[in-house]
């Protein structure tokens, strides 16, 4: 792949949730798991760097507190980093570090150029609001003011997402939660945004609404060509969605690449552990 | 003991005029002030009238109206308050006051150049109906961040074909801030716009400041495609005093069952009765 098809970089990323102190600040080999036995600091993520190309689903695998959903809530602007860059294609050409942009800038490119999909619906819907004023305020907080294209742009996604237009106007309270994400989904697509985030979406959903979230997912891929980032800790789904896969493990990464490979062959001690338990 | 002059001592007074004065560098800001007790109960006017207090000199001639009448007992007993504690007179008429503090109208004689306008606020966050965090709220604004404002609008167009806000209609002020600007009904946000005279918000429950100072662009804020729209009286007439293109109650007739209207602003139909008197004469 050449360079320029990158829409997304993460270079040296780490989040640490305390203050470290000088043993574990410099040098992390001491940790026992990702917490620092001299001052208790915890490590969530630890000098993570990765591109994301054009079009690709990138998945990223590992255990409860490895630091997945934190380098996601990173990359959402939802967390602060403690050091790192983040380069994105779409923000003057990738030439400025976008965690050192304003507040004013971060939401910017938030509703702009980022869609996010969270676990919980709870976080991504204004859950009393109807499902059309959910997707509208992802296009009023882009800019648009005409209430007309707004509906227009909401009665597709919620049809492309399967939704029936006579349950528009309902608050997604109302929906199960299957419904609830394909909402959260249609809601994250409204704006096309190049980059899709999507944090354990099928996760508490039943086998056949997994199915049908999984379906839309690769479908929008297909279509619309959006890059996507996802967060799972079920290989049965990095399986089935993504070309490149990255395992975590105490907030680093310690294996990353083709999934076929990583699936068949996996090379760290872990990635075997995890891809023999699935059966 | 004997009362400071306008009830409040002279440090809370320069508290709450150094706020001001912040508020009207900041239009349409929410500036934060220590909000003191008052002898009546917080949320019953007093962030109206610890600004009023605070502003009033012996030279100032006031008028309290409540929901344009200047004879209701929330505008009697403030009117009260302020004149008990400080002698000044008072007076009904837009054009002899110098200050007027008023609860959800603006009086529907145009502000003069110098006149103050104190509204009283319940619910100074225009944001508050769509994000409960006051630290939040802070944010949006200084990111201004308003799709919180614009989604609920969007969703009384999805669920009733319009807008629904009648009063507290929210408004964009400089450019810069959006505004809730006390339940005035939506009729009277175009007379923000543009005027010539001092408008100042005061929340004592909520302890916020805030303004619009003289010549301030007010905008309602409106959909491309949903224009903002004053309630219409177009072919209403007072029943009372025969004026039109006014703010007007709706009452029912006991005895007939019809039902009428009557001018809400009862000084300025007062006036209009006036003047046709010494028309006829």
């Amino acid at each position: 792949m050449s360079t320029n098809d990158i829409v997304m970089s993460i270079r040296d990323v780490s989040k640490r949730f305390g203050e470290g102190c000088e043993v574990c600040r410099e040098d992390t080999s001491t940790l026992n798991g990702n917490i620092c036995p001299n001052c208790g600091t915890v490590h969530a993520v630890r000098d993570i760097s990765f591109d994301l190309h054009e079009g690709e689903i990138l998945g990223i695998v590992g255990e409860s507190g490895s630091g997945k959903s934190t380098l996601m809530k990173m990359m959402y602007f939802d967390q602060e980093n403690t050091s790192g860059d983040y380069y994105l294609r779409s923000y003057e050409e990738g030439a400025e570090n976008v965690f050192d942009v304003s507040s004013q800038k971060k939401r910017e490119i938030r509703n702009e150029q980022l869609g996010m999909v969270y676990q919980n619906p709870l976080h991504g819907l204004k859950i009393n609001f109807s499902s059309m004023t959910n997707i509208a305020e992802k296009l009023i907080a882009g800019g648009s003011r005409n209430v007309g294209e707004m509906t227009a742009r909401g009665d597709m996604f919620l049809e492309k997402v399967n939704i029936p237009l006579s349950r528009k106007f309902e608050a997604p309270k109302n929906f199960s939660g299957g419904m609830q994400q394909r909402v959260q989904i249609a809601k994250a697509l409204s704006n096309y945004p190049p980059i899709l985030l999507l944090d354990e979406v099928t996760t508490g959903l039943d086998l056949s609404v997994q199915a049908d979230v999984l379906e839309l997912i690769k479908e929008i891929q297909r279509e619309m060509g959006v890059s996507m980032i996802v967060v799972s800790h079920d290989l049965a789904i990095i399986r089935m969605l993504c070309d490149r896969t990255m395992v975590l493990l105490n907030g680093e990464v310690i294996e990353s690449g083709i999934t076929d490979q990583i699936l068949e062959d996996p090379q760290h001690e872990y990635t075997q552990q995890l891809v023999y338990s699935i059966l | 003991m004997v009362q400071n002059f306008a009830f409040l001592d002279e440090h809370s007074k320069k508290e709450i005029r150094r706020k001001t004065l912040k508020a009207i560098a900041v239009p349409g800001y929410q500036v934060p002030f220590a909000s003191r007790e008052l002898p009546i109960a917080r949320g019953w006017g007093t962030g109206g009238l610890q600004l009023t207090l605070s502003l009033i000199g012996r030279d100032d001639i006031i008028k309290v109206i409540d929901q344009g009448s200047d004879e209701s007992v929330n505008a009697v007993n403030i009117r009260k308050l302020i004149q008990d504690t400080t002698g000044v007179p008072e007076t009904i008429d837009m054009n002899e006051a110098t200050l007027v503090q008023s609860r959800h109208r603006i009086p529907e004689v145009p502000l003069r150049p110098s006149q103050i306008l104190v509204l009283q606020v319940p619910m100074p966050e225009p944001l508050r109906a769509v994000e409960p965090s006051e630290r939040v709220t802070k944010a949006l604004h200084g990111d201004k961040e308003y799709s919180g404002a614009w989604i609920k609008m969007f969703e009384q167009i999805m669920k009733y074909g319009h807008v629904t806000d009648d009063a507290d209609y929210p408004v964009l002020v400089n450019g810069r801030y959006v505004m809730a600007p006390s339940p005035i009904p939506r009729f009277d946000n175009p007379k923000m716009n543009d005027n010539e005279g001092l408008i100042l918000l005061g929340a004592g429950r909520e302890k916020k400041i805030y303004a619009v100072p003289p010549h301030t662009h007010v905008a309602s804020l409106a959909f491309d495609d949903h224009p903002f729209e004053i309630e219409d009286f177009s072919d209403k007439v007072c029943r009372e005093s025969g004026v039109s293109g006014v703010f007007m109650d709706e009452l029912i007739d006991p005895d007939t069952g019809e039902n009428y209207y009557v001018t809400n602003d009862t000084s300025y139909m007062l006036e209009q009765l006036n003047k046709e008197e010494e028309h006829v004469n």
